[in-house]
C-alpha cells in the first residue's frame, strides 16, 4: 500500500476556509484589536465557506483520505449543502449577536473565533466519511458552544446553563465514541460505508447482540445531540440560559449538525431493520412531548426552545419509516432521507427567522423574556411582528409561511411512499397541538396591550440594529422564497 | 392564454392584489374602497366563466368525469406532485359566483360599519385573503392545490374572529383554527394517500378511482370525508360552529356561514367520492345516518336556543345535514340537491346573519328574550327577518326549498328500509326546521316591543340595503328558477355519477 496518501485539496477547501476563518479571527483580534475588524472578518470568512462549499459542491463528487476504497472526506451534494448553509447560519448568527457585543456583554474576539471554530465542525460533519472524523466533527462543532453559552459576563443563569450542556454533552459523546469502539469490534471498520457493506453482506454480524448494542448506544449518543427525547431535558434550560444569539445557533447549526451526522450513521453505516423502530419511536416521543410541554411555556426562548424539540421530531419521521419493510425499498429509503435533510433546510431557515424576529422585539442584549413581553409589540412594531410572525406561523406549517407548509407535506408525503401512514397522522396530528401554542405567540404580537403595563414595559419601542433588522429581512425572504419556489430544497435534498 | 383562463388567473389574482393594495392604502377609508372596487372585479372576473367551453357532448366511456370549461395547468412544485391547475365546470362555478358576491357585500358592508377590535382596512385586507382561500378550493383541479387553498383560508380567518368579534372571542377563535386544522390535516394525509397509491395528484384523472385498490380507497375515503366532515361541518364534528359563528363579526359570520362550509362540502363532493367512489359506496350509509341525525339533532338544539345568531350558527348544522344526506345517497338527484342546498344556504344564511348582526348591533342584544315586537317599532327589518327565516326553513317557491325536498326525494328513492327511514326523518327535521323558525319570529317580531327593542328607529341604512337586496333577490330567484343552479351542474354531476356508479 502505498504510505504517502495523495490529498485533494481542492475537496478540502470548504474546510480550509472555515478553519482559515477561526485562525485570521483570532489574529485580527491580536493585532488590530478592533471589534468591528474582528467581526468584518468572521462576517466574511463565513461568507467565503459558503460560496467555497456552493463551489466544490456544484462539480462531481471528491473523495479524499482514502484507504482502498474507503474515504474519510466525501465532498458530495449534501456536504455541500450542510457545509453552505451551517456557514450561512453563522454569518446570520454573527449578525444577530452585535448589539449584544455591541452593548459589552461578551468579548468580541473570544465570541467570533469560537462561532468559526464551531462552524468549522459543522463544515466538515457534512463531508465525514468515517466514525472517527464524524464524532471529532460534531465535537468541534459543540465544544465551542459550551463557551458561548456560559459568555456573558454576570450571568448566573448563563453559567448553569453551560454546565447542564456541557455534562449532558460530554455524556452523550462518550456513549456515540463506545457505540464506534463497539462496532469496530464487531466489524474491524470504521468507514460508514463499509460498515454499511459488510453489515448488509454478513447477516450473523447483524444478529450479534454486541451489534444491537453498538447501535443502540451510538443512536442514544446522537439522539442527545439532537435533544430528540427523552434525551432533550437539557436543551430547554440551555436555550433560555443562553445569550439569545447563541440560542438561536443551537437550534438551528447545532440541530443540523446533530441531524445531519445521525442520518449519515442511519443511511449508510446501519441496518435499517434494528435502526428503523428505534427512530420511529423517537420520533413520536419528540414530537409528542415537545409539542404538549411548549402547550405549557410562558418564556419566549423556553417555548421556542420545546418547539424546536418537536420540529426534531419532525425531521426524524421520515427516517421511522424505515422500521417497516415498505419504507426499506431503496425508492422509499432515498425519499426518506431527502426528506429528512429537506425538511431540517426549511426548519432552519424559519428557525433563524424566529430568534431573530425574538431579537429585533427585545432590547438589546436582553434575553427573551416572557410572552407577556411581546404583547401588543405589533402596534409599535408591525415590520418586525411581521416577519417575527411569519416565521412563527411558518414553523407550524400553515400559509402565508408556506415554506413551513411544504416542509410538513414533505415529511408526510415520505412517510406516506414508504407505506407509514400511522406515523404519517401522528405527525398530522401533532401540527395541530404545535398551531395551539404557535398561535398564542402570534396573536400575542397582536393582543392589545393592557393599560397597567408601566412605562419600559412590554410594548416600549425597542430601536433596532440595522445588522439585526437585515438578518430578520433576509430570513424572511429566504422563507418566502423556499416558499413559492420549495422545489430549490428538494433538489438540494435529493442529491 | 386564452381569455377563459386569463379570468381564472384574474379571479385569484385580483382579490390577492387587492389585498396588498388595501394593506398598502394608508387611509382608512379609502383603503376599504379599494378592498371593495377589488371585490367588485372579482365578481365581474368570475361571472363570465360560464362562457365558452362548454361544447362537449354527452358522457361517454373513456372521456375523464372533470371536463371543466376552462382551465390553466403550470408546474410548480415537481417533487410534491403540485401542480397549479385551476379549472372551472358547473359544479363550481355557482361556489365561485357565489363567494365572489358575498365577498363584495360584506366588503360594500364594511365601507358602512366597521365593527370594533381593529381597524376597518385590515378586516377588508382579511376579508380578499380569504376570498382567495376558498375561491382557489373552488377551482383547483389539482389534490395538493386543493390542500394547500383549504389550509389559506385558516389563519386570516382565525384574525378575523380574534380581531373584530365578539366578547368570547380568542376561545371562539381558538376553537375554529384547531379544529378546522384537524380537518386540514387529515386532508393532507388523505391527499398524499391518494397520490402515493396513484401517482399522480391531478383531479381529472384521479375522478373516478384512478385503479387505486379498495383498500386504498376505504382508507382515502375515511381520511377525506372525516377533513370535510370537520369543515362542513358533520355532526358531531360541529362544535367549533356555534361558538366561531356566534362570535364572529357580522361580516365573519356572513362568509364563514355562506362560503366557508361550502368548502366541506364541494370537497366532499368533488374530491372524497370523485377519487374514492368506492370507499364513498362503502361509507354511504354512515354519511347517511349522521347527516340525519345532524339535521334532527341540529333542529332540536335550534328550538332551545336563546340567543339569534347562536340559533342561525346551529340551523346552518341541520342545513348541511340535508346537504350531506344528498350527498351520500350518491345519487344524481342527490347531488343535485346537494348543490343547490349549498347554494341556497349560502344566500339564506349570509343574509340572515346580515339581519342578526343588524338586530343586534341596533338593539345591544342577541338574547332572544330580550327581544319582542320588532315589527312594531322596525317593521321594514323585521319583514326582512321574516322573508329570510321562510325562505330559510324551505317554503316552496324560496331558494330554502329545493335542496331539503329533492335531498329527501332521493332519499326515498334509493329505497330500501335505511334509506327510506332516512328520507322520512328528514322530513321530519325538516318540519322541525319550521318549528324554530316560527318560534324565532314569534319572540322576535310579535308582542310589545321589548325596552331593548324600543329604542329602534325605523330606518335602514343604504349600506345595508344594497348588501341585502342582492341576497333578497337571489334567493327569490333560484327559489323560482332552480335552473340557474342546476342547468349548468346537471352534466357535470352526470358525469360524476357515471364513474361513480361504475
Amino acid at each position: 500500500m502505498n504510505v504517502v496518501q495523495s490529498v485533494d485539496s481542492v475537496a478540502l477547501l470548504p474546510a480550509y476556509l472555515a478553519a482559515g476563518t477561526a485562525v485570521l479571527v483570532l489574529i485580527t483580534d491580536l493585532i488590530v484589536a478592533r471589534p468591528r475588524a474582528t467581526i468584518a472578518v468572521a462576517a466574511l470568512g463565513a461568507l467565503g465557506t459558503a460560496v467555497g462549499s456552493a463551489l466544490v459542491g456544484a462539480g462531481a463528487e471528491r473523495r479524499t483520505f482514502c484507504v482502498g476504497a474507503d474515504c474519510s472526506w466525501i465532498f458530495g451534494g449534501r456536504a455541500a449543502v450542510v457545509g453552505g448553509v451551517v456557514a450561512l447560519l453563522t454569518l446570520g448568527v454573527l449578525g444577530l449577536s452585535i448589539p449584544a457585543l455591541r452593548a459589552g456583554r461578551s468579548p468580541v474576539g473570544e465570541y467570533a473565533f469560537l462561532l468559526a471554530c464551531s462552524m468549522t465542525g459543522g463544515v466538515v460533519l457534512g463531508a465525514a466519511g468515517d466514525l472517527i472524523t464524524l464524532i471529532v466533527a460534531l465535537e468541534t462543532l459543540t465544544l465551542p458552544l459550551y463557551v458561548l453559552v456560559g459568555l456573558r459576563r454576570g450571568s448566573l443563569a448563563s453559567a448553569e446553563a453551560a454546565l447542564t450542556f456541557f455534562v449532558v454533552s460530554v455524556v452523550a459523546t462518550t456513549l456515540t465514541l463506545l457505540g464506534a469502539a463497539l462496532l469496530y469490534a464487531v466489524t474491524g471498520g470504521l468507514h460508514l460505508d463499509r460498515l454499511g457493506a459488510l453489515l448488509a453482506e454478513q447477516p450473523e454480524l447483524r444478529d450479534l447482540p454486541l451489534t444491537t448494542a453498538a447501535v443502540a448506544v451510538l443512536l442514544v449518543g446522537l439522539a442527545f445531540k439532537v435533544a430528540a427525547v427523552p434525551f432533550h431535558a437539557w436543551a430547554p434550560a440551555t436555550y433560555d440560559g443562553a445569550p439569545l444569539p447563541v440560542a438561536a445557533y443551537l437550534s438551528t447549526a447545532s440541530k443540523l449538525g446533530g441531524l445531519i451526522a445521525l442520518l449519515a450513521v442511519v443511511q449508510r453505516a446501519l441496518p435499517a431493520e434494528q435502526t428503523g423502530p428505534v427512530l420511529a419511536l423517537l420520533a413520536v416521543l419528540t414530537m409528542t412531548v415537545g409539542n404538549l410541554v411548549a402547550l405549557r411555556q410562558r418564556r419566549t426562548v423556553r417555548l421556542l426552545a420545546w418547539s424546536s424539540v418537536a420540529q426534531a421530531g419532525y425531521i426524524l419521521a421520515p427516517l421511522g419509516a424505515l422500521a417497516l419493510a415498505a419504507g426499506r425499498t431503496d425508492d422509499a429509503r432515498s425519499a426518506a432521507y431527502a426528506a429528512a435533510v429537506a425538511y431540517t433546510v426549511f426548519f432552519v431557515v424559519l428557525e433563524l427567522a424566529a430568534f431573530a424576529g425574538v431579537t429585533a422585539l427585545r432590547p438589546a442584549g436582553a434575553d427573551g423574556g416572557t410572552l407577556d413581553d411581546l404583547r401588543g409589540v405589533a402596534r409599535r412594531h408591525p415590520w418586525r411582528a411581521a416577519a417575527f410572525g411569519l416565521a412563527l406561523v411558518g414553523l407550524a406549517g400553515l400559509p402565508p409561511g408556506l415554506a413551513g407548509l411544504f416542509a410538513k407535506v414533505t415529511v408526510v408525503r415520505a412517510l406516506l411512499d414508504g407505506g407509514a401512514a400511522w406515523l404519517a397522522l401522528v405527525v398530522a396530528l401533532n401540527a395541530v397541538i404545535g398551531l395551539a401554542y404557535y398561535l398564542r405567540v402570534t396573536a400575542a404580537l397582536w393582543a392589545p396591550t393592557p393599560l397597567a403595563v408601566p412605562d419600559g414595559g412590554g410594548a416600549a419601542a425597542v430601536p433596532v440594529v440595522g445588522v439585526v433588522a437585515v438578518v430578520l429581512a433576509v430570513a424572511t425572504v429566504a422563507a418566502v422564497v423556499l416558499g413559492v419556489a420549495p422545489q430549490l430544497v428538494l433538489d438540494l435534498a435529493g442529491r | 392564454m386564452t381569455f377563459g383562463q386569463g379570468l381564472l388567473v384574474a379571479v385569484l389574482a385580483v382579490p390577492a392584489l387587492g389585498a396588498v393594495a388595501v394593506a398598502a392604502t394608508p387611509r382608512d377609508r379609502a383603503a376599504r374602497l379599494v378592498g371593495t372596487v377589488a371585490a367588485a372585479l372579482t365578481l365581474l372576473a368570475a361571472v363570465p366563466l360560464v362562457f365558452g367551453g362548454r361544447g362537449w357532448v354527452a358522457w361517454s366511456a373513456d372521456a375523464p368525469a372533470v371536463r371543466p370549461w376552462h382551465q390553466l395547468d403550470l408546474p410548480w412544485v415537481p417533487g410534491l406532485e403540485l401542480r397549479f391547475h385551476l379549472g372551472v365546470d358547473g359544479i363550481s362555478w355557482p361556489l365561485v359566483v357565489l363567494t365572489a358576491l358575498l365577498t363584495l357585500l360584506c366588503c360594500a358592508y364594511t365601507m358602512w360599519r366597521v365593527p370594533g377590535g381593529g381597524s376597518g382596512r385590515a378586516l377588508v385586507a382579511l376579508l380578499l385573503v380569504v376570498e382567495v382561500g376558498i375561491l382557489g378550493t373552488f377551482l383547483a383541479l389539482d389534490l395538493v392545490l386543493f390542500f394547500l387553498f383549504f389550509e389559506v383560508v385558516l389563519l386570516p380567518m382565525y384574525a378575523i374572529i380574534a380581531g373584530w368579534g365578539g366578547a368570547d372571542r380568542r376561545r371562539a377563535a381558538r376553537k375554529f383554527a384547531l379544529y378546522t386544522l384537524f380537518g386540514s390535516v387529515l386532508l393532507l394525509v388523505g391527499v398524499y394517500v391518494v397520490v402515493a397509491a396513484a401517482g399522480t395528484a391531478d383531479l381529472v384523472t384521479l375522478t373516478g378511482g384512478a385503479g387505486m385498490s379498495r383498500g386504498t380507497q376505504l382508507a382515502a375515503f375515511t381520511l377525506l370525508a372525516l377533513a370535510f366532515a370537520v369543515k362542513s361541518p358533520l355532526w358531531p364534528l360541529h362544535s367549533w360552529l356555534p361558538d366561531a359563528h356566534t362570535q364572529a363579526p357580522t361580516v365573519g359570520s356572513v362568509v364563514l356561514a355562506g362560503v366557508l362550509l361550502k368548502m366541506g362540502t364541494y370537497g366532499l363532493i368533488r374530491v372524497a367520492v370523485g377519487v374514492a367512489p368506492e370507499g364513498a359506496r362503502w361509507a354511504a350509509p354512515v354519511l347517511g345516518v349522521l347527516a340525519v341525525a345532524a339535521i334532527l339533532i341540529g333542529s332540536l338544539v335550534c328550538l332551545a336556543q336563546s340567543d339569534v345568531k347562536r340559533l342561525i350558527a346551529y340551523s346552518s348544522v341541520g342545513h348541511m345535514g340535508f346537504v350531506l344526506l344528498g350527498v351520500a345517497t350518491l345519487t344524481a338527484t342527490g347531488i343535485q340537491a346537494a348543490l343547490i342546498g349549498n347554494v341556497a344556504h349560502g344566500v339564506i344564511t349570509g343574509l340572515l346573519f346580515f339581519l342578526a348582526g343588524a338586530v343586534k348591533d341596533r338593539t345591544g342584544t342577541g338574547t332572544l328574550a330580550e327581544l319582542s315586537g320588532l315589527r312594531e317599532t322596525a317593521p321594514r327589518l323585521a319583514g326582512l327577518l321574516a322573508f329570510a327565516a321562510i325562505a330559510s326553513l324551505g317554503l316552496p317557491g324560496l331558494a330554502g326549498f329545493w335542496g331539503e325536498a329533492f335531498a329527501v326525494i332521493a332519499a326515498v328513492q334509493v329505497g330500501g328500509p335505511l334509506w327510506t327511514t332516512l328520507g322520512v326523518l328528514a322530513a321530519v327535521g325538516g318540519a322541525l326546521t319550521a318549528a324554530y323558525f316560527l318560534r324565532l319570529l314569534r319572540q322576535v317580531t310579535h308582542n310589545r316591543p321589548s325596552p331593548a327593542v324600543g329604542r329602534v328607529g325605523p330606518g335602514l341604512a343604504g349600506a345595508e340595503l344594497t348588501a341585502w337586496v342582492p341576497l333578497v333577490l337571489l334567493a327569490l330567484a333560484i327559489g323560482l328558477a332552480p335552473t340557474l343552479v342546476l342547468g349548468v351542474a346537471e352534466a357535470p354531476v352526470d358525469a360524476l355519477i357515471g364513474v361513480v356508479s361504475r
